[in-house]
């Protein structure tokens, strides 16, 4: 199977079998994303202060805890795929591995801090 | 394989005048890699120290908020940490409105010359506009 032209090697096997689900996802997302970091960036601007005891409070209560928790979820999904490509787009040799073996520590690693943390501050009782 | 050289060549990037579909096609991405990435990290950060306790808490106000003042306004005064609260601002409402112009695309409409043009600069125009009436409204009522 060796020789002829890159195009002639791959001709005929048809597609990855992956590109539809990526790009349907990334809409999927994209679409929850609106709705939920407009209601993070405008629930910040809106809170009187972001001092300690007043973010606490806030962060406990049911409605803001669960969408913070699906920020984490579904942004962190949108941006490990926007970024899958990037990477996919400009790097060709090993690196590539690297750098998409990094961005799965990077986007889980994250993840699980700020679900925990979420949880831990919402679940933590009054701090007074 | 020998490639005759008057023979024509697809067009390279350098050939192109430059319009604002292209423009907004790359601020998408690299709008999209700085929330992937500086965003992040703040969201986290933000997260974590408050996950940790007043103390660590303490450290992340001292850096990205102003201490001793309660309201958000003029709260993040740190210089740095102002240009970065303001430019992840502005790169998502840049994003966010290039998303929707993608949604639209998909849906296989706004691809007339004009029209794409038009709503390529809108999603610019939209972005600064959000972005100052953000920030005048935190700095500003409060």
């Amino acid at each position: 199977m060796k020789g002829g032209t890159e195009l002639g090697r791959v001709r005929g096997l048809g597609s990855a079998k992956e590109g539809a689900g990526h790009w349907f996802t990334q809409r999927l997302t994209a679409f929850a994303n609106v709705i939920l970091i407009l209601w993070l960036v405008l629930s910040l601007a809106r809170l009187p202060g972001l001092d300690y005891d007043l973010v606490s409070e806030w962060m406990r209560s049911p409605l803001v805890a669960v969408p913070l928790m699906l920020i984490v979820v579904n942004t962190f999904w949108h941006f490990k795929l926007g970024l899958t490509v990037v990477i996919e787009d400009y790097q060709h040799d090993h690196t590539r591995i690297v750098l998409l073996g990094l961005l799965n520590l990077f986007t889980f690693g994250m993840g699980a801090l700020a679900l925990f943390s979420i949880l831990k501050v919402a679940l933590g009782g009054t701090s007074a | 394989m020998n490639r005759a050289t008057t023979r024509p060549l697809s067009p390279h990037l350098s050939i192109w005048r430059w319009g604002p579909h292209m423009l907004v096609s790359i601020l998408h991405r690299v709008c999209g890699v700085v929330l992937a990435t500086a965003g992040t990290a703040m969201f986290v950060w933000w997260l974590a120290a408050l996950a940790s306790g007043p103390e660590s808490y303490a450290v992340f106000q001292h850096w990205v908020i102003q201490r001793n003042n309660d309201a958000i306004v003029p709260g993040i005064a740190n210089g740095f940490f102002t240009v970065v609260a303001i430019g992840l601002s502005w790169a998502f409402f840049q994003h966010l409105a290039n998303g929707v112009r993608h949604f639209v695309m998909d849906l296989g409409a706004g691809y007339e010359l004009k029209a794409n043009k038009t709503f390529a600069v809108a999603t610019m125009v939209f972005a600064v506009v959000a972005t100052v009436a953000l920030w005048a409204y935190i700095w500003g009522i409060k």
